[in-house]
């Protein structure tokens, strides 16, 4: 089967998303994806950043499908022909759905653990030519104890569905799900449970946002200070294929390693993410490498040359100080308008 | 007067109960189909009879019908959509309600048709005295040998179930409902896979309205072409058309298609015209869900013919001026009412009824619903209208199911129409903070302000 993406031909088999056949082409023609994910089923099709063009159904049909549709669940055809980073149009409707997922979204990156090594930051950066048309009030949702690994901020929560997907198919009960409706709509567990499963830390590592984060980790160190190395340890549960984000000789976080699209390749248990906070319990490979687009990355990119900031602080102070002393501040103090007359 | 076919006998008394029923022709159809007829030769004369679905979309039944896979073998299911839930919209729960037996009748014929032996309708929680009375009758089908096993001596089985909702609008759409009845959150499932391949517990399942199939047992005692000899073009049969607003006769009404716009609103036997005599402002005419019309595209499309009540009619134009016949909810608006208000309202509808799945109808519906209560209440600036524009086009075809669609629609079409008294919100606060403005001064004699 052949398909089209941006003009590049590949041949794929069937069955696969045109996600993954952009995914296989690579560069600028991937879509950008907040809810799917490749490692779970039936992940997809809900935060609409992935949207293409077909402008060629398939070989047989060869009829353009009028509306865009999500690449992460559309089924690749033979002959199809695809527009994703080439077309306005999808370019327009992804900045559109960038600014959906932020209106509501807290935009509290500097005091976010996730800083960093988000994806909605990411996608904000591929699409930061927009002003903030919002000006109503945010929804908010109080956060919600969930155990002593894992934390819970549901503002930060994009609502991708991935860590109930990751919690149906991983682990053995589901303890967390879906509540209301809308633009209310919030992840919680059932009841105040505490989530307790062996491999409940692996919603941290798929969670988008700063939704659910490490615990253990929390405010210990902006992600772009620590030292990420590639490390592994025989571990009875899991691969045990980890990284190690260190500062100095302390081992500050354990995470899953993740490739260049930001999905976990192995998923790990709890033990090793939680538990093994020596670096004498780890056998180190090596420097852990970044994708290109992390913000993580940002400063190793060739950068343009930063503006000249002109600071015009000091002027404007002392106009502000002029106008106070004759307008506001000095008008009920008998002197200043005896001096005034002088 | 008009054909009458689905409300042709709810006037007689007691009809709701068995027994007149059957006295009065009830059940003869299915008589007709199980004894006389096959399962094709029902699909075939459905076709025929060119009946489109009466849920909204307008999609012939006959040829939804004809996709169903039959071919895996799998158990095939029919839901019957009774989860009404579109503001505007009020005529499956006065057929259910009157005529209970015509929904079973016609169940028990299309389950047939689609060889299905497991069947459900499927109705929402606020409609719990109609779910009782449809749990009666149903019991009394199952007693007089209408459902269960063997019926008629046939050797089919049917059996068929009343699900009660929790109260979603979003469980009206196919798969949300199909995902509700299996007993998960009402989330609208991706499609593909339809449902007719892979719906209730991923078996193949048609989902119809309840008027939909209440036309069937008429269908199958009369013939398909008799029915396609109702109606204009593509738009065959009768229609039930709920109106309300600010008319003579609200009500529920059965017309046939083709007739014009102009006698439905103002012939005596139909709504009567417009209440106290005022002007007529805008006219929503299939639900809340569909474009709303300002006066000079209601009696006439653009091109200057007379508008029909049919699917085509309706659509003629586009969303720009023309609109769609939907589930034909009625609603008519005078001059007293506030455009900014009623959308205000609409969107507040679906903000609160997104199903909270997809980003653009999530976040759009809940931001629309936050600018138009600021416009409303006298906070608006210049630049809303314009970014209420683009949030709709943004949410529009961007979503999983038409909900956002349906959020999208009735703001655009205010904004395209009725730009004006958006603007008059804008600019004159004061004359609005008392929520009457139209009932004091109607836009036309505002109007002037605007200009300078």
């Amino acid at each position: 089967m052949k398909i089209t993406i941006d003009g590049h031909t590949i041949e794929v088999e069937p069955g696969t998303t045109i996600l993954q056949a952009a995914r296989m082409i690579g560069g600028a023609s991937v879509p950008p994806t907040m809810c799917y994910y490749s490692k779970l089923k039936d992940c997809g099709g809900k935060c609409r950043c992935c949207l293409v063009e077909v402008t060629k159904g398939s070989e047989r049909d060869p009829r353009p499908m009028p509306k865009l549709q999500p690449s992460c669940v559309t089924g690749a055809q033979d002959g199809m022909e695809v527009l994703s980073g080439n077309s306005q149009r999808v370019l327009d409707a992804r900045k559109a759905v960038t600014e959906f997922l932020l209106i509501n979204h807290p935009l509290d990156c500097p005091v976010c653990d996730q800083a960093g090594e988000c994806n909605l930051q990411d996608l904000a950066m591929t699409n930061k030519d927009f002003k903030s048309r919002f000006k109503e009030q945010k929804v908010t949702t109080p956060s919600e104890d969930i155990g002593p690994y894992i934390s819970l901020n549901k503002n930060r929560c994009i609502l991708c569905y991935r860590c109930v997907k990751l919690a149906e198919q991983l682990t053995p009960n589901r303890v967390h799900g879906v509540l209301y409706r809308g633009d209310h709509a919030e992840i919680s567990a059932y009841i105040h449970n505490a989530i307790d499963s062996d491999f409940s830390g692996n919603m941290i590592d798929v969670c988008p946002v700063g939704a659910l984060t490490d615990r253990t980790f929390r405010f210990q160190s902006r992600v772009w200070f620590t030292k990420k190395f590639n490390a592994h340890r025989d571990c009875p549960h899991c691969s045990g294929k980890v990284v190690l984000w260190t500062f100095g000789n302390d081992v500050l976080r354990v995470t899953a390693r993740k490739d260049e699209f930001s999905e976990v390749e192995e998923f790990i248990c709890n033990e090793c993410r939680f538990d093994h906070k020596k670096k004498e319990d780890w056998v180190v490979e090596g420097p852990h490498k970044f994708g290109k687009n992390s913000v993580l990355n940002i400063n190793n990119n060739a950068l343009a040359a930063p503006k000249e900031v002109e600071i015009q602080t000091e002027k404007l102070t002392l106009e502000g100080r002029d106008v106070d002393r004759k307008k506001i501040s000095m008008k009920d103090v008998p002197m200043a308008h005896l001096e005034e007359k002088k | 007067m008009g054909k009458k076919i689905l409300t042709e006998k709810i006037n007689i008394p007691g009809i709701r109960e068995y027994d007149v029923y059957r006295q009065n022709g009830g059940y003869k159809s299915v008589e007709k189909a199980l004894k006389e007829m096959t399962p094709e030769q029902l699909v075939e004369s459905v076709k025929a009879s060119g009946l489109r679905g009466r849920g909204g979309a307008g999609f012939p039944v006959g040829m939804k019908w004809s996709f169903i896979d039959k071919k895996s073998g799998k158990p095939r299911h029919l839901l019957v959509n009774a989860d009404e839930s579109e503001p505007g919209t009020f005529k499956d729960r006065y057929l259910m309600e009157f005529i209970p037996h015509l929904l079973i009748e016609g169940a028990i014929v299309s389950s047939f048709a689609l060889e299905a032996n497991l069947s459900y309708i499927y109705i929402r929680g606020e409609y719990m005295f109609v779910f009782k009375i449809l749990e009666k009758a149903i019991k009394e089908a199952y007693a007089n040998g209408w459902l269960g096993k063997n019926i008629l001596g046939t050797g089919y089985n049917l059996d068929l179930y009343v699900h009660c909702g929790a109260g979603a609008y979003i469980c009206g759409e196919e798969t949300a409902q199909i995902e509700s009845l299996e007993g998960k959150r009402g989330n609208p499932r991706i499609k593909p896979p339809f449902p007719a391949v892979s719906g209730l517990w991923n078996e193949p399942t048609v989902v119809n309205n309840v008027e939909s199939i209440a036309s069937i047992p008429w269908i199958t005692l009369n013939g398909g072409e008799e029915y396609a000899k109702i109606g204009i073009g593509r738009s065959t049969g009768t229609k039930l058309i709920s109106a309300s607003g600010h008319i003579k006769n609200p009500g529920v009404y059965e017309i046939e298609m083709g007739m014009t716009v102009d006698e439905f609103m103002n012939s005596d036997e139909y709504l009567g015209g417009m209440i106290d005599d005022r002007p007529l402002k805008a006219l929503i005419p299939g639900g809340s869900s569909v474009q709303i019309l300002p006066p000079q595209y209601i009696f006439k499309t653009a091109n200057g013919d007379d508008r029909l009540m049919s699917y085509e009619s309706w659509s003629d134009g586009g969303p720009v001026t023309g609109s769609s016949l939907g589930s034909g909810g009625f609603i008519v608006y005078n001059d007293t009412a506030c455009i900014v208000r009623n959308t205000w309202n609409l969107s507040r509808f679906y903000h609160h009824e997104s199903c909270g799945q997809c980003s653009p109808c999530r976040e759009g519906t809940g931001w629309m619903e936050k600018i138009l209560y600021r416009i409303e209440h006298g906070q608006g600036t210049e630049e809303d209208v314009d970014l209420l524009w683009d949030i709709q086009a943004n949410i529009e075809g961007n979503t999983i199911c038409p909900l956002g669609d349906a959020a999208a629609w009735p703001v655009a079409a205010a904004i395209r129409h009725f730009r004006e008294e958006f603007e008059y919100h804008i600019r004159f606060p004061e004359k609005i903070k008392n929520r009457n403005h139209f009932r004091e001064e109607p836009m036309e004699k505002v109007r002037q302000l605007l200009v300078k």
